[in-house]
């Protein structure tokens, strides 16, 4: 899917197409920034940690040339859209569309079905079901363009995600001592070396979205607010000095990076929210200019 | 029989890069076998490896069902895959990797002691009552690199059966497995697990990395 017919009627098919092969893509195309931070960690570290390292570095090859995907969790999907208002879309048909492509790529690519029902266990078979793929739908005022980001996020790094509502007289050493007892505690279980996501401010459940996103962002992009980019660095030397290693066997390299993402919050709260990505740190996006043409990224 | 280690075929004396032996086995394997294995040392497996996970561990040890097969000296890889059907009733690999243990830590001492299971295959390792069972027993708890499954898929050469199909994928799976590895001895039966040692280092230096965020 390279170009679209966005004034045909059937857009929606189309964006099927995309979001299938956006999925396939997430799960077997790792991204420049973490295949360079692979490399460079597999340049650092010795011993057992460096042959775990080349084990990774393996794995990336082995999967650009066989298109198996990387690891055999297919995730539990997330979408990021951003919807440019010039852009010709019907959002609630957009949602559809892309829970269908999910489904879609499932079949094609044989993809394991990770997703049940809470309860019950049930399983569709398609890597869907009532919420999920999630989609966060976000209109740009004034764009011209679609943007489409996936995130078929791991479980064994979703499983270590935290929250604490902490107290404003907690201050910064509050949310920074509890990152780096989070990084602690998940220890080996994220397929470590990481990026570490921090939500900082808002409400609960915005909180643990601005988590979410911050691992989003490419590693070597600091915050542009100078002093968040100063404690993102010094929570990175932190979580690095606790010698967890790369899966957690031990070595220097526990995260690639940390990402700090916040909003503004309440006078009596000051949450914190800790969202961990394994060394895949896998996504994939694709945009759609105004005339239809596609573009892939990550 | 296997341990090809023993008597040389793997060369069980070659040294990795970390400093630990290398060794080849070919499964089943023995108890002298694994007792020799040391925290450190790297493994290649050849044969027979069975996939289970939560589901199919439930169903052996809750509801203490069966299975007409015998799992002494057995390697037992915490997995569910993603397979497609071979058109003759089997099915081939899509994706073969390795899940989070610690969930199926429960179930250590029954695959162990009720089934004679000899190695555990995961990732993020088990807790300090699998290590005393593994101890006990005479078992050994190997790493695989989490999130490597498409080298791991490329290493197995045939999924030779597969039972309980209605827990997909969460069945009970029979891989033959060509040069799986490397597997890092992660827990050993002398009592010693590389987990615990990072633990603990990780505790020793939480007051250095304090420091370092001015705590
Ligand atoms: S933690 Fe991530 S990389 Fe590791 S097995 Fe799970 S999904 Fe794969």
């Amino acid at each position: 899917m390279k170009q679209l017919d966005v004034n045909g009627a059937d857009l929606y098919p189309q964006l099927r197409e995309v979001a299938a092969v956006l999925y396939k893509k997430a799960l077997t195309d790792l991204p420049p920034d973490v295949r360079r931070s692979v490399d460079e960690a597999r340049e650092r570290e010795e011993g057992l940690a460096g042959r775990r390292l080349e084990v990774m570095v393996k794995t990336i090859r082995t999967s650009d040339d066989t298109g198996i995907i990387v690891c055999q969790d297919t995730g539990i999907c997330v979408f990021f859209v951003r919807i440019g208002t010039g852009f010709p879309v019907n959002p609630a048909k957009l949602v559809t569309a892309l829970r269908e492509g999910i489904a879609l790529a499932s079949e094609r690519h044989a993809l394991r079905s990770s997703i049940v029902h809470p309860l019950t266990r049930e399983n569709r078979q398609d890597n869907t079901g009532p919420g999920v793929p999630e989609v966060h739908l976000d209109f740009v005022d004034g764009g011209e363009e679609l943007e489409i980001l996936l995130v078929p996020k791991g479980s064994g790094s979703e499983n270590m995600s935290f929250l604490r509502m902490l107290s404003p007289a907690d201050g910064t050493a509050g949310v920074k001592g509890y990152v780096l007892d989070c990084v602690i505690e998940a220890g080996p279980r994220p397929c470590p070396p990481t990026i570490v996501g921090v939500g900082l401010g808002g409400t609960a459940d915005q909180c643990a979205a601005l988590a979410k996103k911050a691992i989003l962002r490419p590693v070597g992009e600091p915050h542009p607010e100078p002093d968040i980019a100063d404690l993102e660095r010094q929570l990175l030397t932190a979580v690095n000095t606790t010698g967890i290693g790369p899966q957690g066997l031990g070595g220097a390299t526990t995260s690639f990076a940390v990402h700090v993402e916040y909003a503004w919050t309440h006078i009596s709260m000051n949450p914190v929210a800790v969202n961990i990505q394994c060394w895949r740190g896998e996504r994939a996006s694709a945009t759609v200019g105004p005339e239809g043409a596609v573009s892939y990224g990550y | 029989m296997g341990t090809d280690a023993a008597n040389g075929a793997g060369d069980g004396t070659a040294t990795s890069e970390g400093g630990g032996r290398v060794l080849h086995a070919t499964t089943p394997l023995d108890e002298a076998f694994v007792r020799s294995l040391r925290c450190g040392d790297e493994v290649w497996l050849d044969g027979t490896v069975w996939g289970v996970r939560d589901a199919s561990l439930i169903r052996f040890f809750d509801e203490g069902k069966r299975v007409d097969a015998d799992f002494g000296g057995a390697v037992f890889l915490h997995t569910a895959p993603s397979v497609r059907p071979d058109g003759s009733g089997g099915y081939l690999p899509v994706s073969v990797g390795t899940t989070t243990s610690m969930r199926m830590d429960r179930f250590t001492r029954g695959c162990l002691d009720e089934l004679g299971v000899r190695a555990i295959v995961g990732k993020g390792g088990l807790s300090a009552e699998s290590l005393e069972h593994l101890r006990r027993s005479g078992g050994v708890y190997l790493a695989v690199t989490g999130g490597a499954a498409s080298v791991q898929t490329r290493q197995v050469a045939e999924i030779e059966d597969v039972l309980w199909e209605d827990l997909m994928p969460e069945c009970l799976w029979r891989f033959r497995m060509r040069g799986f590895g490397p597997l890092f001895v992660g827990m050993d039966s002398h009592g010693v697990s590389e987990y615990q040692r990072v633990r603990d280092t990780a505790q020793e230096r939480r007051a250095a990395a304090r420091r370092v965020l001015g705590l």
